[in-house]
Order: structure tokens, then C-alpha cells, then sequence
């Protein structure tokens, strides 16, 4: 068993509006050191035992479906877990 | 001529899209829905706007995985017009039959209102009824209809004159004020603006209703005999 955590955020090239409001918001409540915020997806996928190509896998359906490459990237990490 | 308009959980303009095809066209419409697997009677697609699959992950992507979507590029492949209109664009740059990709308005609000268009190229199947440089008005209403791509891309949409419709002034931040484009071969056209919805002058507008009878004169010329 295996749960793999995928991130995906807005290429660094993409402007992301939701980011930049948050920025400017923590600015007007005093934050003003944080320079940059990036707004971006978390999802956790759990595998079963079937799946023998887990990266392979995950890197399959990161670039099917789970993000857009011509706005996103992303990344993942996956972790072993015991069966429940 | 017979048009399908595509069905998915989640749209909400099909029967705009119907209606404007059927009431004010005057051609055959079918509401298909997104499991069809099969198109080859439909001599023109059309995919409405909405919120298909309520938008989740990214709007279009879960939309652009049915079944219908095969069918879908088998008919661009054919030559046969596709039109897809704001969430029905979306779908398409999804599905990868037109390049780039919606980011959120640059205002971060959803945006309902009438905006001015102007025609950048009337040499489609779709525009074919308007002159080069007119201004339109269509309704838009979306919430992610920031187009971005590349600049290569931009390049490329640029010199294949793809890009078919502007917004007159900046609306939601799009490239060049980008509000449609078409892929290289022509025949298929990605629109934020809602041409449905402004085909009788009772409904604020009927500028939108030449695109339809473009697509219809397009498809006369070379189906019916002494058209």
C-alpha cells in the first residue's frame, strides 16, 4: 500500500491573481516580509497492492489529469502505509 | 444541416444553445448526451457553457475525459465545424484540440455582462458573415476566462490568424484580449462570449446569430447543390 501526496501549483511563468491577492492581503494586515505567495492543489491518492508501477503511475495520471501542463507543475512524494 | 449540442452534467447553456440553433437558426438540433459514442450524423458540434463535473479539479478537465470527447476529434479530424463557448472552450483547450489554457480573471471576480468584440478574422467557417473589424456585442459570464499560452504559441495563433475574436478593451486579462481562437486547420472555435445568447435583438443583442449562419452557409456551399 501506498499513499502519494501530489502538489501542483502555477508554473513559476504564470501570474496567479489568487496569490497575489493573498500577498497583498497579509501585507495590509501587517505581514509585509512575506514577498510572494503561490496558491496551488494538494491531493492524496491512496494505491493499492495491484498497482507494481507506482512513480510510473503517478507521473501518468499528474500528466493526464491531475494537472495542466501549460499552466502547472507539479510534484509528489510517495510514502508507504500499512493496510487498514 | 444537423447539429449536436453535447450535454454533461453541469451545463447549463445547452438549451441556450438549442434553442438558438432551432428557434432562431431554423436547423436540426439533437441534445446529446456525454456518453454518446457516436457522431457521424451531426454535421456540426456544439459544446455550451456551464460548469461541467462543477468544475472540479480545473474547468473541463474531468469533462474532457468522456466518452464523447473520441467522437468529438473524430469530427474535427473530418473537417466537420466544432464550436465550443465558454465552458465548452474550456473543454476544448483540455482535450488539447485548441492550444493553451484558462488561468482565473485577473480581477479575480466572475464576470456577467455584455462586452464588445471585435471580429479579427472573417475568413472561417464561423466568422464568414461579419466583416473583418466589426464590432459585436455578446455576453460573456465566467469566472476563468484568462487565456494564456506560450509565447511561442501566441506566435503561432498570431500567424495563422487563429485568433478570431478580441475583446474590444481588457476584460479578464487574456493575451492580446484574446476571446477566440481556432485550432490551424480552422474548423474548430473556442469562445468565451456566449453567441447564444445574443441571436434576437429581444435578448439585448443579435450579433451572434451571423456566426450560425456562417457555420450553415459554410456548410451549404459544399453540401447542397446550386446553394
Amino acid at each position: 500500500m501506498y499513499k502519494v501526496k501530489v502538489y501542483v501549483t502555477l508554473r513559476e511563468s504564470v501570474l496567479d491573481p489568487q496569490g497575489k491577492a493573498v500577498q497583498q492581503s497579509l501585507s495590509s494586515l501587517g505581514y509585509n516580509g512575506v514577498e510572494d505567495v503561490r496558491i496551488g492543489k494538494y491531493m492524496e491518492l491512496q494505491f493499492d497492492d495491484t498497482v507494481t508501477d507506482v512513480e510510473g503511475t503517478v507521473k501518468e495520471v499528474c500528466e493526464k489529469l491531475l494537472s495542466n501542463p501549460v499552466i502547472e507543475d507539479y510534484r509528489y512524494e510517495i510514502e508507504e502505509s500499512a493496510k487498514q | 444541416m444537423k447539429f449536436a449540442v453535447i450535454v454533461f452534467p453541469g451545463s447549463n447553456c445547452d438549451v441556450d444553445m438549442y434553442h438558438a440553433v432551432k428557434d432562431e437558426l431554423g436547423e436540426q438540433v439533437d441534445l446529446v448526451w456525454h456518453d454518446a459514442d457516436n457522431l457521424d450524423q451531426y454535421d456540426g458540434i456544439l459544446i455550451p457553457g456551464g460548469f461541467s463535473y462543477g468544475d472540479y479539479l480545473r474547468s473541463g478537465a474531468i469533462a474532457h475525459m468522456s466518452v464523447v470527447m473520441n467522437a468529438i476529434k473524430k469530427a474535427a479530424e473530418a473537417g466537420k465545424p466544432v464550436l465550443g463557448v465558454c465552458n465548452g472552450f474550456q473543454i476544448l483547450l483540455e482535450s488539447g484540440l485548441l492550444p493553451g489554457a484558462m488561468l482565473r480573471n485577473k480581477n479575480l471576480k466572475f464576470i456577467c455582462r455584455t462586452v464588445e468584440l471585435s471580429v479579427e478574422n472573417n475568413k472561417t467557417m464561423f466568422t464568414s458573415s461579419y466583416e473583418k473589424g466589426d464590432k459585436i456585442r455578446v455576453p460573456i459570464a465566467h469566472g476563468e476566462g484568462n487565456y494564456y499560452c506560450d509565447d511561442e504559441t501566441l506566435a503561432k495563433l498570431k500567424e495563422n490568424n487563429q485568433i478570431v475574436f478580441t475583446y474590444a478593451s481588457d476584460v479578464n486579462g487574456s493575451l492580446s484580449d484574446i476571446a477566440g481562437i481556432t485550432n490551424e486547420k480552422g474548423n474548430v472555435l473556442g469562445m468565451m462570449p456566449h453567441p447564444e445568447r445574443a441571436v434576437d435583438d429581444l435578448l439585448g443583442s443579435a450579433d451572434g446569430l451571423k456566426l450560425f449562419q456562417s457555420i450553415v452557409k459554410h456548410w451549404r456551399d459544399s453540401h447542397v447543390v446550386n446553394a
